[in-house]
């Protein structure tokens, strides 16, 4: 919401309160200040040490420099048709100036102005925006000649001031401005941007703010009286109220202004509304919205004549109802609207004038011929005008404040700021009375408030004397009695519960009203809860720099994407689906965690090497049910096994052993006993011939090995092979770990080496295995370090070579090693038709 | 013979001296003190002298000896370190090439944030507390007093999953780590439904809203949320563990405020800001001029908030607090694009 200092005023002196401090006590007290914009008043700046706490924008006016003048004289321009020569006193002296302004090019050669128009002047030297260029340019205004006529001040727009966009025109003030006056003390100001949270509807208003204010600098609010003269006959005898649905509409009210003249508001008010971000229309029109700004209550002014040539005979009969599915509406706007039952509308006995808190109807609206006005002051369910609103897309300065709540006691309140202002604007003359209907008045809650209370939930001590002080300054009611304060909420405000809640609401406002500043910071002095923990977490993070210490670079993708991209990988029929995706590409949960890593590769395909790792989720749909959420973990390497260096020019790719090696590290990190690894070509996106997958026991946790050269084709990597393991976290977990280690031992190992030829088909681990069983304990440790495939051990064979150490808590004999070396050998002879190689 | 050795002293000596390398030495060696040097002639010839002459000349001959040898250990060290001083002068390495580099393995720079934030907190007797990332309407927004149609939902861009009929509970992906709170305090409840135990939990996780992806952004961002519930908690406690908590982050002079704020499941609701660390609060383009970062959105658990996990209001209270470990980083480092984070690319990873 857009408020200008100027219009605060009205309500609060803010004077020795300079409009930073005005924006930091609002803001420390909820009513977030997001930007400042000065107009004309001075702007901090960082030289003196003051800094700008809070985004700023805007110009200052100098005071010597831009000052309230007057224009005598309109005369025509020796060399130039469009421009015209003022005679302008400045308060000092009469000088002639030059403007080019359409809007006085009527008084061209009519002599001496009866009435001066008084005009904001900018002299020689002052700084101002360029009022030609886009945007805001600013500009000092120095001496020059144009067509032949020296000029170095100028008659001001609102654009050259910084007001609004407005370049049409010089800006025409109001009569009683004082010629001479410096500008800045006329009419200087500055606009506040006040972020209004759902909590804050009720300060959506000028006078909110202000009373926000008097309690938060303890200064007294100006409360406005609303006093006019009435005249003719009785609003009440002219119209007629229905309403049917009390729940959608609690209380509607009618005023009536008559012979109104429509034309421009005063120059004030139009500069005040476009400060606050609201075009002006005309003098009814800007009541309206004035009175809504003001205080917080949207109006909408009916050409009453239209409604009472619809009526004809009858009285005015004013009825509210939900439509009918598929009604129509035209709104002012010129748009047809077709309503359905959640819609309100305000009608007559002829039918719909106008979507009720959102937008008029276009029959029914003011217009320059408008001679009486019907003024509507109502209130409606905020959940009905939200979904209005959100239906037929009209956000305007009336649905943001109906839809948040506003206070059925400003529907009067409203109306009659309305018929005020229009009467002051307009001429009019207001009908005595109001129509008021008001079958559905909102509880008034009153909650109990405690010592006990503030202390038990805020930590501070208070009397309550002190916290009814505290409230009071809000307006609530507050009443001591029996130790305990009974408090009432003020009538215009719609956030305070009863009971518990009810004491919540009123805490907030006895902390915002105390200050959070002034609440003490305390260590916490409670019971300290059961020590649970999160084994699962802890587990995962433990994964986490297994994997790190092991070169791979942690990534996080979007868990959303699109089937087609995980296609690339794997096929799925069924997944966690967007009912309001931002993308197409990003319209579903991810099945595949793998997909998203390859997609990572890809994406780095120019590194020399690359090793990623990604721990998450996937997402799998269960029918009419929350998705289940497995967590995965996927690694994926390619490129060189050996960084490149100035002196190492080449490397070779990783291949599938290099994956293996790491993912034994990972899981001996891990503690698992009994893995295996068997080969496996059940994975499609898998090299049926380089791919294998991993056993703890009998239970397969992951699959790893060299992506399919048919899959690689669909992504755009480099030449190398790409390696991917993809691991079940949760069967991973599941597995039991084996703690405890080998001791070291003291006396020397006996080393000995064994090189055997097997048939091609005999796998590697087979071999090892019963090497380890053979040997027993006292063979602690078995290496292969050779496969060796050639002529000289014959086609279809290969020699595996192994490192074998025995240890024993005594120094072995060399007979003793042999002894355990001839048995292995005779059973590798025998049970895997193994040969010794010599 | 006295002369004799004298003659061999002095030639021995001079050659000497022009001797430079090891090759030269060893030469020098046979040739002046080796087996068939005049020197040891001499010895070799003392038995031939007569019992007058011999005592004089060995004499000599020892002296002439021990000259030479120590002449030539001198030698042996100062040709030593001649080539030293070469080899030294000649193996100098240009200390500006690059170093050969090493394959190693980063955690996420979101990780890493996480874990500095999990770590405080564990310190401060949070445990960690992870939940579903697909939720329900209920869980998401109603147990947490938002109200469906309720404004404060516009405050929550929702992603919403097409799961058929589901009336006024659609599934969702959660916007915050909030759904944990009722998660956690129902979990915690379960233990002593008549006495529920205090809570002290850190929830981590990935959130989600409906936004569009730009530099300021992103469809997806980690949370991580506080909850404390106990009988003897208050607002004073809030601060005095979020300062904490601030100056253990930020600095041990990290300066806290605290500004009243909205959010529908805390009540007194507040936003907690922290004095600029990049510019100590003077103002600068990190804060904005400000002098102030928003860190973190907090507040006491609302009744209703506390009553739908299992805790009754009138018994127990409670604070929680929500912040982003991505925030933080692009404070921090000064990133100044959000899309960096989900963006994987090595680049942007291995500056971390």
């Amino acid at each position: 919401m857009k408020l200008p200092i100027s219009w605060l005023k009205d309500y609060i002196d803010l004077d020795g309160l300079s409009v930073e401090e005005v924006a930091r006590k609002l803001t420390l007290a909820g009513l977030e200040v997001e930007e400042i914009k000065y107009v004309g008043l001075p702007m901090p700046d960082n030289k003196g040490g003051e800094r700008h706490e809070f985004k700023t924008s805007g110009i200052s006016w100098a005071r010597d420099k831009i000052v309230v003048a007057e224009i005598r004289e309109v005369k025509p321009h020796p060399n130039a048709d469009r421009l015209t020569l003022l005679d302008l006193f400045d308060g000092e002296i009469e000088q002639v100036v030059l403007t080019g302004a359409p809007n006085i090019f009527h008084l061209k050669g009519t002599g001496r102005l009866s009435k001066p128009l008084k005009v904001a002047y900018a002299k020689e030297g002052a700084t101002i925006y360029d009022g030609h260029a886009d945007g805001l340019v600013l500009t000092t205004l120095k001496r020059a000649k144009i067509r032949g006529v020296e000029s170095y001040s100028m008659v001001c727009s609102e654009k050259e001031l910084g007001i609004s966009e407005e370049h049409e025109g010089i800006i025409l003030l109001d009569d009683d401005a004082p010629v001479g006056t410096p500008l800045v003390d006329y009419m200087g100001d500055a606009v506040l941007d006040v972020k209004i949270n759902p909590n804050m509807a009720r300060n959506a208003n000028v006078l909110g703010v202000a009373r926000e204010l008097a309690a938060l600098t303890g200064r007294e609010l100006k409360k406005p009286v609303i006093e006019y003269q009435t005249a003719g006959e009785a609003v009440e005898n002219l119209v007629a109220i229905k309403i049917t649905e009390p729940e959608l509409n609690p209380r509607f009210v009618l005023g009536l202004i008559r012979d109104v003249t429509i034309k421009p508001s005063p120059y004030k008010i139009q500069r005040r509304l476009r400060l606050a971000g609201i075009r002006p229309i005309n003098n009814i029109v800007d009541a309206t919205n004035y009175a809504m700004l003001d205080r917080g209550e949207p109006l909408h002014a009916f050409d009453y004549d239209v409604l009472k040539a619809r009526a004809g005979a009858k009285k005015v009969k004013i009825i509210t109802r939900p439509a009918v599915d598929g009604e129509k509406l035209t709104t002012l706007d010129g748009e047809e609207r077709t309503l359905t039952s959640t819609n309100v509308l305000v009608c007559d006995e002829k039918g719909p004038l106008s979507m009720a808190g959102v937008m008029g109807g276009a029959e029914s609206e003011v217009t320059e011929k408008t001679r009486n006005v019907l003024l509507e002051g109502a209130a409606w369910n905020f959940i009905n005008i939200r979904k209005t609103a959100k239906q037929h897309n009209l956000p305007s300065e009336a649905s943001f404040r109906f839809s948040r709540g506003v206070h059925p006691s400003l529907a009067e309140v409203g109306v009659r700021r309305g018929l005020q202002l229009m009467a002051e604007w307009s001429g009019g003359k207001i009908a005595p009375g109001l129509v008021d209907a008001y079958p559905l008045p909102p509880k008034e809650p009153t909650v109990t408030v405690t010592t006990r209370d503030v202390k038990r939930l805020l930590g501070i001590d208070l009397t309550l004397e002190q916290i009814a002080d505290l409230l009071t300054r809000l307006e609530f009611k507050c009443e001591i009695t029996n130790n305990q304060l009974q408090v009432t909420a003020p009538p215009h405000r719609l956030d305070i519960g009863e009971g518990i809640v009810g004491l919540a609401d009123v805490l907030e406002e006895v902390a915002r009203s105390y200050g959070y500043d002034n609440i003490p910071e305390t260590r916490m002095a409670d019971a300290l809860p059961p020590q649970v923990g999160n084994p699962a977490h802890e587990w995962e993070e433990h994964v986490r720099d297994l994997l790190v210490n092991l070169g791979f670079q942690e990534i996080v993708s979007y868990r959303l994407t699109s089937p087609e991209r995980e296609s690339r990988l794997a096929k799925f029929d069924e997944y966690v689906t967007l009912a309001n995706p931002i993308a197409p590409e990003r319209r579903v949960m991810r099945r595949s965690l793998a997909a998203s890593v390859l997609e990572a590769v890809e994406k780095n395909a120019r590194a020399d090497s690359i090793a990623l790792f990604e721990i998450g989720p996937v997402f799998e749909p269960q029918p009419g049910d929350l998705p289940k959420e497995p967590r995965k973990l996927v690694l994926a390497m390619t490129g060189l096994r050996e960084a490149l260096a100035w002196d190492v020019k080449d490397s070779p790719n990783f291949d599938f052993y290099d994956m293996k090696g790491r993912i034994e590290l990972l899981l001996s990190g891990l503690h698992y006993p009994d893995l295996s690894y068997a080969p496996t070509a059940s994975v499609p996106y898998l090299h049926p011939g380089k791919a294998a997958e991993v056993r703890i026991g009998d239970a397969v946790v992951g699959v790893f090995g060299e992506l399919n050269p048919l899959t690689k084709e669909k992504y755009e990597f480099g030449n190398a092979p790409v390696m991917v393991a993809e691991f079940d976290l949760d069967a991973l977990r599941g597995s039991t770990p084996s703690y405890g280690i080998i001791p070291v031992a003291d006396v020397p190992p006996v080393l000995e080496d064994i090189a055997v030829i097997v048939d091609e088909s005999v796998p590697a681990a087979q071999v090892e295995a019963l090497i380890r069983q053979t040997g027993g304990k006292v063979l602690a440790n078995v290496r292969l370090f050779d496969v060796y495939r050639g002529e000289q051990i014959g086609a279809g064979k290969k020699s595996l070579a192994y490192n074998l150490t025995y240890q024993s808590d005594r120094t072995l004999t060399d007979a003793e090693a042999a002894a355990i070396r001839k048995k292995i050998v005779k059973r590798l002879e025998n049970e895997l038709g193994a040969k010794l190689r010599s | 013979m006295l002369e004799q050795l004298n003659e061999i002293e002095k030639t021995a000596l001079d050659a000497l001296r022009s001797v430079a390398d090891q090759a030269a030495l060893e030469a020098w060696r046979v040739a002046h003190i080796g087996r068939s040097s005049p020197l040891m002639l001499v010895f070799a010839g003392l038995g031939k002298l007569s019992k007058e002459e011999r005592p004089a000349v060995g004499a000599a001959a020892n002296r002439v000896k021990a000259a030479l040898e120590a002449a030539f250990e001198e030698k042996v060290r100062e040709i030593k370190e001649a080539a030293l001083a070469k080899s030294l002068a000649e193996e100098t390495l240009d200390v500006t090439l690059p170093g050969r580099a090493v394959h190693v393995g980063r955690l996420h720079p979101s990780t890493q944030q996480l874990r500095r934030v999990l770590a405080i907190l564990a310190e401060m007797g949070f445990q960690v507390y992870t939940s579903r990332e697909v939720e329900t309407d209920e869980f998401n927004f109603q147990l947490l007093n938002f109200p469906p149609n309720h404004p404060a939902r516009d405050m929550q861009d929702t992603f919403f999953v097409e799961a058929g009929e589901r009336g006024e509970n659609p599934i969702l992906l959660r916007t915050h780590t909030s759904p944990g709170q009722i998660h956690a305090m129902r979990e915690f409840a379960k233990m002593n439904p008549d006495n529920p135990p205090p809570i002290r939990i850190a929830l981590p996780g990935m959130c989600f809203r409906y936004e569009q992806i730009t530099a300021r952004s992103e469809i997806q961002f980690n949370q991580v949320e506080g909850l404390v519930v106990g009988e003897n908690i208050t607002f004073a406690d809030l601060k005095g563990t979020l300062s904490d908590f601030a100056r253990r982050m930020f600095g041990q002079n990290a300066r806290t405020r605290f500004r009243a704020d909205y959010f529908p499941f805390t009540e007194p609701s507040a936003e907690m800001d922290v004095e600029c660390f990049v510019c100590g609060g003077k103002g600068c383009s990190v804060c904005k001029n400000s002098g102030w970062l928003e860190i973190l959105g907090c507040g006491m658990v609302h009744p209703v908030v506390l009553q739908n996990g299992g805790y009754d209001p009138k018994r127990y209270s409670g604070y929680a607090w929500g912040m982003g470990p991505e925030r933080q980083l692009m404070l921090r480092y000064r990133i100044d694009d959000i899309r960096y984070f989900w963006g994987n690319d090595l680049r942007f990873l291995e500056q971390f």
